[in-house]
């Protein structure tokens, strides 16, 4: 495996120049972060700061609901491995609207780094398709960012983009915590 | 229950679902959603989704949610003990999530692995702010889930609809 070099905090506003086009659920921690950034924490955006594993479910509710509404969930490898078994549920249901961008920085950067699967032996790409995308894209070089916009554009749904980065600081952006005003904000706006 | 069960309970509360605005049947199998997910897999307004584990049905129910749709997560009992964390977000954003769990480890159980988590349900549940509406007879039927489907839809709360195996019959061992 060849060391990462994309950070992450550069990496959203190239595969997403028009975020106002989506519907975004994050994970926790740093991908909540980085999407905040991206969307000015707006109300297209519904973010976790906790229930580790929940986004890829909570997008393909939202995707399965509003089918004509673009939807992306943005997490991490952490977030996403503790309920991998959500890509086989979404890979059966296949939402033609829905994609996940998963943020790989290779460890739990938000309680000290502490090395994760992906660093050892485990390849989320590979554990995708396995659930039964047939849309994946790895993205771990600046020339592979663009090729990142026509496949979240073009590819057939669901799709999954295995993003690697280094495992720096995810973008500072202080967004909204009270989730009762975010659901409401979120159904508001829909 | 039953092969000589005369009211078909599966439909009735099928039927009672929909007719609330339900669709999206989040599931993982059991004895006791079976017929209830062969209905939704049936009709063609509703989708069931097949899940690994119990609290993905718990998110799938808050993502409908956040575009005004309604769903229903449908477990066994063992399931509640895969879903207190994400309860979290269930009680902490005032998300109107309802479930119908089909209980093993209470009345007539011969099993003695399911007693522990049966016997947790109500606890658990209660420790997250979930509201329960218990069916033990056929008559509890349509007035706990129109309770379960107020308390939700209509007072913004969480709910479990618990049916017992005094009312779905034991499993013999």
């Amino acid at each position: 495996m060849t060391p990462a070099v994309l950070d992450r905090r550069k990496v959203l506003s190239q595969i997403f120049p028009n975020p106002d086009d989506y519907l975004f659920v994050t994970g926790l921690a740093g991908s909540a972060r980085d999407t905040a950034g991206l969307t000015k924490d707006g109300t297209n955006l519904f973010t976790m700061a906790g229930a580790m594993g929940a986004a890829t479910s909570m997008g393909l509710g939202v995707a399965m609901s509003a089918p004509n509404k673009k939807v992306v969930v943005v997490t991490g490898d952490g977030e996403l491995l503790m309920n991998i078994g959500s890509l086989a549920t979404v890979a059966t249901i296949a939402p033609a609207n829905f994609s996940i961008v998963c943020i790989d920085n290779g460890c739990h950067g938000e309680t000290g780094g502490q090395t994760g699967h992906t660093s050892n032996k485990t390849n989320l790409k590979m554990m995708a398709e396995g659930a039964g995308f047939s849309s994946t894209l790895l993205i771990e070089s600046e020339a592979e960012l663009a090729q990142g916009v026509s496949f979240l554009n073009e590819a057939p749904g669901p799709r999954f983009v295995h993003l690697r980065v280094i495992d720096g600081a995810p973008t500072v952006f202080k967004r909204n915590m009270d989730l009762a005003e975010c659901r409401i904000r979120f159904r508001s706006a829909f | 229950m039953s092969d000589t069960e005369p009211v078909d309970w599966s439909k009735q509360l099928f039927d009672h679902l929909v007719a609330a605005g339900i669709t999206l049947f989040p599931y993982v199998p059991d004895a006791g959603n079976k017929r209830l997910i062969e209905y939704a897999e049936e009709h063609n307004g509703v989708r069931p989704i097949l899940l690994t584990t119990e609290e993905e049905g718990v998110a799938v129910c808050a993502g409908a949610d956040l575009v005004r749709e309604k769903a229903v997560v449908c477990m066994q009992s063992s399931g509640v003990g895969n879903i207190p964390n994400f309860l979290s977000f269930v009680n902490g954003g005032r998300f109107p999530i309802l479930m119908m769990i089909s209980m093993r480890g209470d009345y007539g159980e011969q099993n003695p692995w399911q007693y522990p988590m049966g016997q947790a349900v109500d606890p658990i549940l209660t420790a997250m702010g979930v509201l329960l509406f218990h069916v033990d007879h056929m008559d509890d039927l349509a007035p706990a889930t129109e309770a379960a489907l107020s308390a939700t839809f209509k007072s913004g709360k969480s709910a479990a609809l618990i049916l017992s195996q005094r009312f779905l019959g034991a499993k013999a061992f």
